[in-house]
């Protein structure tokens, strides 16, 4: 089974809930966590896995051969994202604009193109106890995250039970890691922020057609939970959880721990949480 | 006229109230929200929209079922498993994992796969009470996020420099992509929020390594800087080490939520030590822009 957990808003707690999930479950369970947030990696801190094993990955660019080329413009023409100009007598080639498509290797009627790496970050893989982890992390400078959150997931075992912690937002790097889940866990707290994030999350999951559920996060914040509630009662998604606002969380979290170090009695919570996902997806 | 963009690297570190405070401190200046994927600077400042606009970027494929000949030349060349074979055999396009970059249309030996322009968001021109603010609102599971963020600072250049306002203030993304690295180019300064937890400080090194690399001056404050004093002086250490200003440290107060549940600039619902310090903050970036 494969859970991820977003949250559109970042700063809500999905760290802590995944990681918290991941170490309730890691007994019982043959647990393979993806941290996905691959601009910030974060779960390290809180997992402090071992790794192992570092790959780097690359796009595909174009080069141009230039004895070649003849200068027709259909690599230009083509390419959707003008990460090439042909002028009179050279080629330029924008590798930060590229999407790695292929289109204009493929279509260069000279055959005149070929593809080279373009280095854009590492996938890393090792494990904290029993779960595995993998992270990736995008180099500093890089626009484009999809492609290596693409190569991280070729990496997901869906026989075991997996945890992903997706990116803040909405777009395309939430859509790449959330892809292909059982389940979505959508992490909020009762703020006006909190609840309108939440609202583009839900739009985003009933979009990939993912069944979805909420954790209400610091739900004695401000004036309580009830406006969150009474959305996810009208859009009919289930809140699983409510984890109260407390700064021992928050003083926990910032020395690199989990809920679970400070209040050990939220491993049940986090073990009847799992079950109603459990029950929700079978 | 200036531009200052805050960022933070890590999310819900506290960029979105910095910025309304600095909305709601600044005189003659401009705003903007670049968080096009997840905006909440409208929360705190309740504009009233005067212009709405479309926002069509990137391509979809679209296959033409009635022409598709289920001849499966496109299906293996999509880099970016968007098209799924059918029962049938024919292509099928999932808009959700398509870029748009057009190889089956090309590809398509009998002129099946149509190329749309999608609309992809929406953004407006408003008035508030501190000015006026551009803002967006991209679609659901929506690309070209930075695109949009473009299309947003050229509005707001547009207004500053026609009303003669001499500052652009600009509330951020998370992450260091596309949208990040959209909103941080040419800009004068990039104000980073931090916090003193593993994540903020981690964060906060990336975020700024990327600031400089697009050779963007940084200058940062440290929010909820009591809840691990340790984390704080870490922070500081790391940042005087590299001559980057910290200009304040906010405590952990439960406050600043209660000002975003009543929907107002920190700085307008209470006066209090972090109040007073987020104003010292704002006097000392308004001297280091003017430096």
């Amino acid at each position: 089974m494969i859970i991820s957990v977003a949250s559109g808003k970042g700063g809500t707690g999905k760290t802590t809930v995944a990681v918290s999930l991941a170490l309730s479950l890691k007994e019982t369970h043959s647990v393979q966590f993806l941290d996905c947030d691959v601009e910030e990696p974060n779960v390290l801190f809180f997992l402090k896995p071992q790794i192992n094993e570092s790959l780097t990955v690359f796009t595909p660019t174009p080069k141009i051969d230039e004895s070649h080329c003849n200068y027709c413009g259909k690599c230009a023409q083509v390419c959707a994202y003008h990460a090439l100009a042909v002028l009179q007598d050279t080629v330029l080639v924008f590798p930060e604009l590229c999407h790695g498509c292929g289109g204009c290797t493929l279509l260069c009627p000279e055959r005149a193109i070929k593809e080279i790496g373009k280095r854009i970050g590492v996938v890393e893989s090792g494990h904290a106890g029993k779960v595995a982890f993998l992270q990736g992390r995008l180099d500093v400078g890089q626009a484009m995250s999809p492609p290596l959150i693409r190569v991280l997931k070729k990496r997901l075992n869906p026989r075991r039970t997996v945890i992903i912690d997706a990116p803040p937002g909405t777009s395309c790097p939430v859509v790449e890691s959330v892809k292909g889940s059982d389940f979505c866990l959508l992490v909020t707290e009762p703020t006006p922020f909190g609840l309108h994030d939440l609202e583009l999350a839900a739009a985003t999951a009933r979009e990939m057609d993912i069944p979805c559920g909420v954790v209400i996060n610091r739900a004695s914040l401000g004036n309580g939970d009830g406006k969150v509630r009474d959305f996810c009662a009208a859009e009919e998604i289930p809140v699983l959880m409510t984890i109260p606002f407390d700064r021992k969380i928050a003083e926990a979290y910032s020395r690199g721990q989990t809920i679970l170090e400070t209040f050990p009695a939220y491993r049940e919570k986090f073990l009847d949480l799992f079950e109603s996902i459990r029950k929700r997806v079978s | 006229m200036k531009q200052i963009v805050v960022i933070s690297g890590k999310g819900g570190t506290g960029k979105t109230v910095m910025s309304a405070c600095f909305a709601a401190l600044s005189r003659n200046s401009v705003l903007a929200d670049v968080d096009v994927d997840a905006s909440n600077l409208h929360l705190l400042l309740h504009p009233e929209i005067r212009e709405r606009h479309v926002f069509k970027s990137g391509l979809k494929a679209r296959v033409n079922l009635a022409k598709c000949t289920a001849c499966g030349v496109c299906l293996p060349l999509c880099r970016f498993e968007a098209l799924v074979e059918d029962s049938d055999g024919k292509a099928r396009v999932n808009p959700l994992s398509c870029e748009g970059c057009g190889v089956c249309f090309h590809v398509c030996p009998v002129q099946a796969v149509e190329l749309e322009t999608p609309v992809s968001g929406e953004w407006y021109v408003s008035e508030t009470k501190y000015g006026p603010l551009v803002h967006a609102r991209l679609g659901i599971a929506e690309e070209n996020s930075g695109k949009l963020v473009t299309e947003v600072r050229k509005k707001v250049r547009e207004i500053a420099e026609r009303e003669r306002r001499d500052l652009v203030i600009m509330d951020g993304s998370p992450g260091i992509g596309c949208p990040v690295i959209a909103s941080l180019t040419g800009t004068d300064l990039a104000f980073v929020v931090t916090e003193p937890t593993p994540s903020g400080l981690h964060d906060m090194e990336r975020i700024i390594q990327l600031a400089h690399h697009f050779k963007i001056r940084t200058a940062c404050c440290i929010n909820k800087h009591d809840l691990n004093l340790e984390n704080s002086g870490r922070i500081e250490n790391w940042c005087d080490a590299r001559s980057i200003p910290v200009l304040g440290e906010v405590p952990f107060e439960v406050d600043i939520p209660k000002s975003v549940v009543r929907g107002i600039p920190y700085v307008e619902y209470a006066e209090n030590p972090g109040t007073q310090e987020i104003r010292k903050i704002w006097r000392s970036l308004l001297d280091l822009l003017s430096s």
